[in-house]
Protein backbone atom coordinates (compact mmCIF):
# COMPACT_ATOMS: atom_id res chain seq x y z
CA UNK A 1 0.00 0.00 0.00
CA UNK A 2 1.12 3.51 -0.75
CA UNK A 3 -0.11 6.61 1.05
CA UNK A 4 -1.88 7.90 -2.05
CA UNK A 5 -5.01 9.99 -1.51
CA UNK A 6 -8.07 10.50 -3.66
CA UNK A 7 -8.56 14.09 -4.85
CA UNK A 8 -10.17 16.56 -2.46
CA UNK A 9 -13.44 18.35 -3.22
CA UNK A 10 -11.87 21.65 -4.29
CA UNK A 11 -9.49 19.90 -6.70
CA UNK A 12 -12.43 18.02 -8.26
CA UNK A 13 -14.29 21.32 -8.69
CA UNK A 14 -11.20 23.17 -9.98
CA UNK A 15 -10.74 20.57 -12.71
CA UNK A 16 -14.28 21.16 -13.99
CA UNK A 17 -13.87 24.96 -13.76
CA UNK A 18 -10.80 24.72 -16.03
CA UNK A 19 -13.15 23.55 -18.80
CA UNK A 20 -15.15 26.80 -18.75
CA UNK A 21 -14.57 28.95 -21.82
CA UNK A 22 -14.29 32.72 -21.99
CA UNK A 23 -17.73 34.33 -21.87
CA UNK A 24 -19.58 31.21 -20.81
CA UNK A 25 -22.78 31.46 -18.79
CA UNK A 26 -22.30 28.98 -15.93
CA UNK A 27 -24.92 27.53 -13.57
CA UNK A 28 -23.56 25.75 -10.49
CA UNK A 29 -25.61 23.17 -8.59
CA UNK A 30 -25.80 22.83 -4.82
CA UNK A 31 -22.92 21.15 -2.97
CA UNK A 32 -19.55 20.40 -4.61
CA UNK A 33 -20.38 22.28 -7.85
CA UNK A 34 -20.57 25.52 -5.82
CA UNK A 35 -16.81 25.18 -5.23
CA UNK A 36 -16.18 25.83 -8.96
CA UNK A 37 -16.77 29.52 -8.17
CA UNK A 38 -13.56 29.55 -6.08
CA UNK A 39 -11.43 28.86 -9.14
CA UNK A 40 -9.70 32.02 -10.37
CA UNK A 41 -9.97 32.42 -14.14
CA UNK A 42 -6.99 34.63 -14.92
CA UNK A 43 -7.76 35.23 -18.58
CA UNK A 44 -11.46 34.35 -18.88
CA UNK A 45 -14.66 36.17 -18.07
CA UNK A 46 -17.30 33.86 -16.59
CA UNK A 47 -20.94 34.86 -16.11
CA UNK A 48 -22.62 33.03 -13.24
CA UNK A 49 -26.36 32.39 -13.43
CA UNK A 50 -28.55 31.05 -10.61
CA UNK A 51 -31.97 29.57 -11.31
CA UNK A 52 -33.67 31.60 -8.59
CA UNK A 53 -33.42 34.50 -11.03
CA UNK A 54 -29.92 35.91 -10.85
CA UNK A 55 -27.54 36.69 -13.70
CA UNK A 56 -23.94 37.91 -13.39
CA UNK A 57 -23.55 37.66 -9.62
CA UNK A 58 -20.31 37.86 -7.67
CA UNK A 59 -18.44 35.89 -5.01
CA UNK A 60 -19.88 34.56 -1.77
CA UNK A 61 -20.49 37.22 0.88
CA UNK A 62 -18.59 36.83 4.13
CA UNK A 63 -20.55 36.88 7.36
CA UNK A 64 -21.66 40.40 8.19
CA UNK A 65 -21.49 41.81 4.67
CA UNK A 66 -24.43 39.81 3.31
CA UNK A 67 -27.54 41.37 1.82
CA UNK A 68 -30.48 39.31 3.02
CA UNK A 69 -32.29 39.83 -0.28
CA UNK A 70 -29.48 38.35 -2.39
CA UNK A 71 -28.89 34.59 -2.45
CA UNK A 72 -27.70 32.07 -5.03
CA UNK A 73 -29.64 28.89 -5.81
CA UNK A 74 -28.07 27.17 -2.80
CA UNK A 75 -29.42 29.87 -0.48
CA UNK A 76 -25.91 31.23 0.11
CA UNK A 77 -25.48 35.00 0.32
CA UNK A 78 -23.53 36.36 -2.64
CA UNK A 79 -22.24 39.81 -3.58
CA UNK A 80 -23.64 41.90 -6.43
CA UNK A 81 -21.53 42.68 -9.49
CA UNK A 82 -21.88 45.71 -11.78
CA UNK A 83 -24.19 44.55 -14.57
CA UNK A 84 -26.02 42.03 -12.41
CA UNK A 85 -29.68 41.43 -13.28
CA UNK A 86 -32.53 39.83 -11.38
CA UNK A 87 -35.60 38.20 -12.87
CA UNK A 88 -38.56 36.09 -11.81
CA UNK A 89 -38.66 32.29 -11.95
CA UNK A 90 -40.63 32.27 -15.19
CA UNK A 91 -37.91 34.23 -16.98
CA UNK A 92 -35.10 32.36 -15.26
CA UNK A 93 -36.30 28.97 -16.47
CA UNK A 94 -37.18 30.39 -19.90
CA UNK A 95 -33.51 31.31 -20.16
CA UNK A 96 -32.44 27.88 -18.92
CA UNK A 97 -34.68 25.77 -21.17
CA UNK A 98 -34.00 27.80 -24.29
CA UNK A 99 -30.25 27.23 -24.28
CA UNK A 100 -28.68 30.42 -22.93
CA UNK A 101 -26.72 28.52 -20.27
CA UNK A 102 -23.41 27.19 -21.64
CA UNK A 103 -22.75 24.74 -18.84
CA UNK A 104 -24.49 23.42 -15.77
CA UNK A 105 -22.38 21.64 -13.17
CA UNK A 106 -24.40 19.26 -11.03
CA UNK A 107 -23.89 16.74 -8.29
CA UNK A 108 -25.17 13.19 -8.87
CA UNK A 109 -25.70 9.81 -7.23
CA UNK A 110 -25.07 7.90 -10.47
CA UNK A 111 -23.92 8.56 -14.03
CA UNK A 112 -24.31 5.99 -16.81
CA UNK A 113 -22.07 5.20 -19.78
CA UNK A 114 -24.81 6.49 -22.10
CA UNK A 115 -24.86 9.94 -20.43
CA UNK A 116 -27.97 9.34 -18.29
CA UNK A 117 -27.70 10.52 -14.69
CA UNK A 118 -29.64 10.36 -11.42
CA UNK A 119 -29.53 12.99 -8.68
CA UNK A 120 -32.99 13.56 -7.15
CA UNK A 121 -34.22 10.49 -5.33
CA UNK A 122 -32.51 7.71 -3.40
CA UNK A 123 -33.99 4.23 -3.36
CA UNK A 124 -36.35 3.46 -0.52
CA UNK A 125 -37.32 7.08 -0.02
CA UNK A 126 -40.64 8.53 -1.08
CA UNK A 127 -40.30 11.76 -3.01
CA UNK A 128 -37.10 13.74 -3.32
CA UNK A 129 -35.63 17.03 -4.42
CA UNK A 130 -35.74 17.73 -8.14
CA UNK A 131 -35.23 21.49 -7.91
CA UNK A 132 -33.97 22.96 -11.17
CA UNK A 133 -31.78 20.00 -12.16
CA UNK A 134 -34.12 18.46 -14.76
CA UNK A 135 -34.59 21.80 -16.54
CA UNK A 136 -30.88 22.62 -16.42
CA UNK A 137 -29.98 19.14 -17.68
CA UNK A 138 -32.11 19.42 -20.82
CA UNK A 139 -31.53 23.14 -21.42
CA UNK A 140 -27.81 23.75 -20.88
CA UNK A 141 -25.43 23.26 -23.80
CA UNK A 142 -23.10 21.18 -21.60
CA UNK A 143 -23.83 19.08 -18.51
CA UNK A 144 -20.86 18.29 -16.27
CA UNK A 145 -21.02 16.27 -13.05
CA UNK A 146 -18.86 16.35 -9.92
CA UNK A 147 -19.22 13.35 -7.61
CA UNK A 148 -17.20 10.82 -5.66
CA UNK A 149 -16.20 7.85 -7.80
CA UNK A 150 -17.89 5.41 -5.40
CA UNK A 151 -20.44 5.45 -2.59
CA UNK A 152 -19.15 5.59 1.00
CA UNK A 153 -19.27 1.79 1.14
CA UNK A 154 -17.33 1.44 -2.09
CA UNK A 155 -20.09 0.79 -4.63
CA UNK A 156 -19.54 2.18 -8.13
CA UNK A 157 -21.45 5.32 -9.12
CA UNK A 158 -20.30 5.24 -12.75
CA UNK A 159 -22.50 2.48 -14.17
CA UNK A 160 -23.54 0.81 -17.41
CA UNK A 161 -27.11 2.01 -16.70
CA UNK A 162 -28.47 4.01 -13.74
CA UNK A 163 -30.41 2.07 -11.10
CA UNK A 164 -31.94 5.20 -9.51
CA UNK A 165 -34.72 7.29 -11.11
CA UNK A 166 -33.23 9.44 -13.88
CA UNK A 167 -32.85 13.20 -13.90
CA UNK A 168 -32.28 13.33 -17.66
CA UNK A 169 -31.41 11.05 -20.54
CA UNK A 170 -28.08 11.03 -22.37
CA UNK A 171 -26.85 14.52 -21.47
CA UNK A 172 -23.70 14.19 -19.32
CA UNK A 173 -20.46 14.89 -21.18
CA UNK A 174 -17.85 15.04 -18.42
CA UNK A 175 -17.51 13.73 -14.87
CA UNK A 176 -14.94 14.89 -12.34
CA UNK A 177 -14.48 12.37 -9.53
CA UNK A 178 -12.01 11.96 -6.70
CA UNK A 179 -10.15 9.42 -8.87
CA UNK A 180 -10.01 11.26 -12.18
CA UNK A 181 -11.66 13.00 -15.10
CA UNK A 182 -14.02 10.83 -17.16
CA UNK A 183 -15.41 11.86 -20.51
CA UNK A 184 -18.57 10.29 -21.90
CA UNK A 185 -18.06 9.43 -25.56
CA UNK A 186 -20.42 7.68 -28.00
CA UNK A 187 -18.72 4.42 -26.99
CA UNK A 188 -18.91 5.02 -23.22
CA UNK A 189 -16.59 6.13 -20.40
CA UNK A 190 -13.10 7.39 -21.27
CA UNK A 191 -10.58 8.08 -18.49
CA UNK A 192 -8.74 11.23 -19.61
CA UNK A 193 -6.95 12.12 -16.38
CA UNK A 194 -6.18 10.16 -13.23
CA UNK A 195 -5.52 11.04 -9.58
CA UNK A 196 -1.81 11.04 -8.63
CA UNK A 197 -0.32 7.60 -7.88
CA UNK A 198 -3.42 5.67 -9.00
CA UNK A 199 -3.24 3.02 -11.71
CA UNK A 200 -5.92 2.84 -14.44
CA UNK A 201 -6.69 -0.76 -13.39
CA UNK A 202 -7.61 0.46 -9.88
CA UNK A 203 -10.00 3.07 -11.28
CA UNK A 204 -11.53 0.50 -13.64
CA UNK A 205 -12.10 -1.85 -10.69
CA UNK A 206 -14.14 0.89 -8.96
CA UNK A 207 -16.15 1.66 -12.12
CA UNK A 208 -19.35 -0.25 -12.92
CA UNK A 209 -18.88 -0.26 -16.70
CA UNK A 210 -16.07 -0.48 -19.23
CA UNK A 211 -13.60 2.36 -18.79
CA UNK A 212 -11.50 3.12 -21.86
CA UNK A 213 -8.12 4.68 -21.06
CA UNK A 214 -7.04 7.73 -23.06
CA UNK A 215 -3.90 7.11 -25.10
CA UNK A 216 -2.55 10.38 -23.69
CA UNK A 217 -3.70 9.70 -20.09
CA UNK A 218 -2.23 12.24 -17.71
CA UNK A 219 -2.41 13.16 -14.05
CA UNK A 220 -5.37 15.36 -13.12
CA UNK A 221 -4.50 19.02 -13.69
CA UNK A 222 -4.59 21.14 -10.57
CA UNK A 223 -4.95 24.87 -9.97
CA UNK A 224 -1.84 27.07 -9.84
CA UNK B 1 -60.34 53.44 -5.82
CA UNK B 2 -60.53 50.15 -3.96
CA UNK B 3 -58.61 50.25 -0.71
CA UNK B 4 -56.26 47.28 -0.78
CA UNK B 5 -54.48 48.09 2.46
CA UNK B 6 -55.10 45.85 5.49
CA UNK B 7 -53.93 46.84 8.97
CA UNK B 8 -53.03 43.34 10.10
CA UNK B 9 -51.92 40.04 8.60
CA UNK B 10 -54.76 38.35 10.51
CA UNK B 11 -57.37 40.52 8.77
CA UNK B 12 -55.79 39.85 5.35
CA UNK B 13 -56.19 36.05 5.68
CA UNK B 14 -59.42 35.95 7.74
CA UNK B 15 -61.69 34.74 4.91
CA UNK B 16 -59.54 31.87 3.63
CA UNK B 17 -61.68 28.70 3.73
CA UNK B 18 -60.69 25.10 4.45
CA UNK B 19 -59.51 23.36 1.29
CA UNK B 20 -58.21 26.53 -0.41
CA UNK B 21 -55.40 26.30 -2.95
CA UNK B 22 -52.71 28.80 -1.96
CA UNK B 23 -49.46 29.78 -3.68
CA UNK B 24 -46.51 30.73 -1.47
CA UNK B 25 -43.64 32.75 -2.97
CA UNK B 26 -40.07 32.40 -1.74
CA UNK B 27 -36.90 30.57 -2.62
CA UNK B 28 -34.22 29.66 -0.04
CA UNK B 29 -35.40 32.45 2.26
CA UNK B 30 -35.93 35.69 0.33
CA UNK B 31 -39.54 36.27 -0.71
CA UNK B 32 -41.02 33.89 1.87
CA UNK B 33 -44.30 35.42 3.16
CA UNK B 34 -43.47 34.63 6.80
CA UNK B 35 -46.05 36.92 8.41
CA UNK B 36 -48.89 35.70 6.19
CA UNK B 37 -47.94 32.08 6.94
CA UNK B 38 -47.92 32.80 10.69
CA UNK B 39 -51.32 34.52 10.38
CA UNK B 40 -52.82 31.55 8.53
CA UNK B 41 -51.54 29.27 11.29
CA UNK B 42 -53.42 31.40 13.82
CA UNK B 43 -56.49 31.47 11.55
CA UNK B 44 -56.50 27.67 11.36
CA UNK B 45 -57.79 26.87 7.83
CA UNK B 46 -57.30 23.14 7.14
CA UNK B 47 -56.89 20.96 4.08
CA UNK B 48 -54.79 23.53 2.24
CA UNK B 49 -53.28 22.68 -1.17
CA UNK B 50 -49.98 24.56 -1.17
CA UNK B 51 -48.17 25.49 -4.39
CA UNK B 52 -44.59 26.31 -3.51
CA UNK B 53 -40.99 25.65 -4.45
CA UNK B 54 -40.43 23.75 -1.19
CA UNK B 55 -42.77 22.87 1.69
CA UNK B 56 -40.48 24.48 4.27
CA UNK B 57 -37.35 23.62 6.17
CA UNK B 58 -37.90 25.00 9.65
CA UNK B 59 -41.24 26.60 10.35
CA UNK B 60 -40.32 27.85 13.80
CA UNK B 61 -38.76 30.78 15.66
CA UNK B 62 -37.52 33.56 13.36
CA UNK B 63 -37.49 31.09 10.51
CA UNK B 64 -41.21 30.82 9.96
CA UNK B 65 -41.83 29.20 6.60
CA UNK B 66 -44.30 26.73 5.16
CA UNK B 67 -43.00 24.16 7.66
CA UNK B 68 -45.11 25.99 10.26
CA UNK B 69 -48.36 25.15 8.43
CA UNK B 70 -47.09 21.61 7.80
CA UNK B 71 -46.40 21.07 11.50
CA UNK B 72 -49.85 22.48 12.35
CA UNK B 73 -51.35 19.82 10.02
CA UNK B 74 -53.07 22.48 7.93
CA UNK B 75 -51.54 21.28 4.66
CA UNK B 76 -53.22 18.38 2.83
CA UNK B 77 -51.20 18.52 -0.39
CA UNK B 78 -48.24 20.31 -1.91
CA UNK B 79 -47.27 20.89 -5.53
CA UNK B 80 -43.53 21.56 -5.33
CA UNK B 81 -40.03 21.00 -6.72
CA UNK B 82 -38.87 19.50 -3.42
CA UNK B 83 -40.60 17.06 -1.06
CA UNK B 84 -37.33 16.22 0.66
CA UNK B 85 -34.19 18.23 1.37
CA UNK B 86 -31.39 18.36 -1.18
CA UNK B 87 -29.05 16.35 1.01
CA UNK B 88 -30.40 13.04 2.36
CA UNK B 89 -29.14 13.86 5.87
CA UNK B 90 -31.11 17.15 6.08
CA UNK B 91 -34.64 16.95 7.43
CA UNK B 92 -37.83 18.71 6.42
CA UNK B 93 -41.04 18.65 8.51
CA UNK B 94 -42.99 17.70 5.38
CA UNK B 95 -40.93 14.60 4.51
CA UNK B 96 -41.89 12.72 7.66
CA UNK B 97 -45.64 13.23 7.13
CA UNK B 98 -45.26 12.37 3.45
CA UNK B 99 -43.41 9.11 4.22
CA UNK B 100 -46.23 8.27 6.66
CA UNK B 101 -48.85 8.88 3.95
CA UNK B 102 -50.52 11.69 5.88
CA UNK B 103 -50.08 14.33 3.17
CA UNK B 104 -50.11 14.25 -0.62
CA UNK B 105 -47.49 15.64 -2.96
CA UNK B 106 -47.12 16.41 -6.62
CA UNK B 107 -43.37 16.64 -7.20
CA UNK B 108 -42.18 18.31 -10.39
CA UNK B 109 -39.16 20.08 -11.92
CA UNK B 110 -38.79 23.68 -10.76
CA UNK B 111 -39.00 25.09 -14.27
CA UNK B 112 -42.16 23.08 -14.92
CA UNK B 113 -43.62 24.39 -11.65
CA UNK B 114 -42.78 27.96 -12.68
CA UNK B 115 -44.15 27.55 -16.21
CA UNK B 116 -47.37 25.88 -15.00
CA UNK B 117 -47.90 28.85 -12.67
CA UNK B 118 -47.00 31.27 -15.46
CA UNK B 119 -49.43 29.54 -17.86
CA UNK B 120 -52.24 29.77 -15.30
CA UNK B 121 -51.76 33.54 -15.16
CA UNK B 122 -51.34 33.91 -18.91
CA UNK B 123 -54.50 32.32 -20.30
CA UNK B 124 -52.53 29.37 -21.70
CA UNK B 125 -54.37 26.02 -21.65
CA UNK B 126 -51.30 23.75 -21.82
CA UNK B 127 -47.70 23.69 -23.03
CA UNK B 128 -45.01 21.25 -24.12
CA UNK B 129 -41.67 21.20 -22.29
CA UNK B 130 -38.52 19.14 -22.94
CA UNK B 131 -37.95 18.83 -19.18
CA UNK B 132 -38.53 15.38 -17.70
CA UNK B 133 -38.68 13.38 -20.94
CA UNK B 134 -37.54 9.80 -20.26
CA UNK B 135 -37.91 10.16 -16.46
CA UNK B 136 -40.58 9.24 -13.87
CA UNK B 137 -42.03 12.73 -14.38
CA UNK B 138 -43.17 11.68 -17.85
CA UNK B 139 -45.34 8.80 -16.58
CA UNK B 140 -48.93 9.21 -17.73
CA UNK B 141 -48.19 12.35 -19.74
CA UNK B 142 -48.56 12.90 -23.46
CA UNK B 143 -45.21 12.94 -25.28
CA UNK B 144 -45.09 14.74 -28.58
CA UNK B 145 -42.23 15.18 -31.02
CA UNK B 146 -41.57 18.62 -32.51
CA UNK B 147 -38.68 19.09 -34.95
CA UNK B 148 -37.07 15.83 -33.89
CA UNK B 149 -37.22 16.39 -30.13
CA UNK B 150 -39.65 14.92 -27.58
CA UNK B 151 -41.66 17.16 -25.24
CA UNK B 152 -44.12 16.53 -22.38
CA UNK B 153 -47.56 18.06 -22.19
CA UNK B 154 -48.02 20.02 -18.97
CA UNK B 155 -51.12 21.81 -17.66
CA UNK B 156 -51.51 25.15 -15.87
CA UNK B 157 -51.54 25.37 -12.08
CA UNK B 158 -53.97 28.07 -10.85
CA UNK B 159 -54.77 29.01 -7.24
CA UNK B 160 -57.44 30.66 -5.12
CA UNK B 161 -54.91 32.79 -3.23
CA UNK B 162 -51.26 33.80 -3.57
CA UNK B 163 -49.18 34.84 -0.55
CA UNK B 164 -46.34 36.99 -1.89
CA UNK B 165 -43.55 38.81 -0.06
CA UNK B 166 -42.39 41.96 -1.88
CA UNK B 167 -40.34 45.04 -1.05
CA UNK B 168 -42.69 47.97 -1.58
CA UNK B 169 -45.96 49.01 -3.18
CA UNK B 170 -47.91 52.15 -3.95
CA UNK B 171 -51.46 52.72 -2.73
CA UNK B 172 -52.86 51.39 -6.03
CA UNK B 173 -51.03 48.09 -5.49
CA UNK B 174 -48.17 48.37 -7.99
CA UNK B 175 -45.39 46.24 -6.54
CA UNK B 176 -41.61 46.10 -6.60
CA UNK B 177 -39.41 43.29 -5.32
CA UNK B 178 -35.83 43.58 -4.15
CA UNK B 179 -33.13 41.34 -5.74
CA UNK B 180 -33.76 37.60 -5.40
CA UNK B 181 -36.88 38.24 -3.34
CA UNK B 182 -38.68 38.41 -6.69
CA UNK B 183 -38.50 34.68 -7.53
CA UNK B 184 -42.10 33.36 -7.77
CA UNK B 185 -43.85 36.62 -6.83
CA UNK B 186 -44.77 38.03 -10.27
CA UNK B 187 -45.97 34.73 -11.75
CA UNK B 188 -47.94 33.74 -8.64
CA UNK B 189 -49.61 37.16 -8.40
CA UNK B 190 -50.97 36.65 -11.92
CA UNK B 191 -52.10 33.05 -11.39
CA UNK B 192 -54.16 33.49 -8.21
CA UNK B 193 -57.69 34.84 -7.92
CA UNK B 194 -56.74 36.81 -4.76
CA UNK B 195 -53.15 37.97 -4.26
CA UNK B 196 -52.09 39.07 -0.78
CA UNK B 197 -48.79 40.93 -0.58
CA UNK B 198 -46.57 41.22 2.50
CA UNK B 199 -44.39 44.35 2.21
CA UNK B 200 -41.01 45.36 3.65
CA UNK B 201 -41.58 49.09 3.27
CA UNK B 202 -44.46 51.51 4.03
CA UNK B 203 -46.93 52.02 1.18
CA UNK B 204 -46.11 55.05 -0.98
CA UNK B 205 -48.51 57.37 -2.84
CA UNK B 206 -49.48 56.55 -6.44
CA UNK B 207 -46.86 57.99 -8.76
CA UNK B 208 -43.93 57.33 -6.43
CA UNK B 209 -42.99 54.15 -8.29
CA UNK B 210 -41.82 54.79 -11.83
CA UNK B 211 -44.25 53.00 -14.18
CA UNK B 212 -41.26 51.51 -15.99
CA UNK B 213 -40.01 50.03 -12.72
CA UNK B 214 -43.20 48.23 -11.66
CA UNK B 215 -42.58 44.45 -11.41
CA UNK B 216 -46.17 43.38 -10.60
CA UNK B 217 -48.79 45.81 -11.95
CA UNK B 218 -51.65 46.71 -9.60
CA UNK B 219 -54.24 44.71 -11.54
CA UNK B 220 -52.68 41.51 -10.15
CA UNK B 221 -52.71 42.48 -6.46
CA UNK B 222 -55.69 42.54 -4.08
CA UNK B 223 -54.53 42.99 -0.49
CA UNK B 224 -51.46 44.77 0.91
CA UNK B 225 -50.06 44.44 4.43
CA UNK B 226 -46.93 46.23 5.62
CA UNK B 227 -44.54 44.49 8.01
CA UNK B 228 -44.66 46.67 11.17
CA UNK B 229 -41.80 49.09 11.79
CA UNK B 230 -39.06 47.56 13.93
CA UNK B 231 -39.78 44.00 12.80
CA UNK B 232 -37.20 42.11 10.71
CA UNK B 233 -38.09 42.27 7.00
CA UNK B 234 -35.99 39.42 5.61
CA UNK B 235 -34.55 37.09 8.24
CA UNK B 236 -31.08 35.63 7.96
CA UNK B 237 -31.70 32.14 6.64
CA UNK B 238 -28.54 30.33 7.75
CA UNK B 239 -28.68 28.63 11.09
Amino acid sequence: MTDKQPLDRQTMADRIAMEFQDGWVVNLGIGMPTLCANFVHADKEIVYQAENGLLNYGPMAIDGEEDRWLVNAGGQYVLPLPGMATMDHGDSFALIRSGYVDVTVLGAYEVAANGDFANWRILGRKGGGIGGAMDLAVGAKNVYVIMDHTTRDGQARLLERCALPLTAVGVVKLVSTNLGLVEITPSGFLLREIAPDYEPEEVQALTGADLAIASDLRTVQTAG
Amino acid sequence: MKNKQYDTFDAAVADIPDGATIMFSGFAGPGTPRNLIAALTRQGAKGIHAITNSPGRWGDGDLVDLGMLVRARQIAKVSAAFTAATHPSAKMPFSELYEAGEVEAELMPQGTLAERIRAAGAGIAAFYTPTGVGTEIAEGKEVRNFNGRDYLLELPLPADYAFVHAHRADEIGNVQYRLTQRNFGPIMARAARVTIVELDEPIVPAGEIDPDAVHTPSIFTDRLVVIPEGQVKEVKNQR
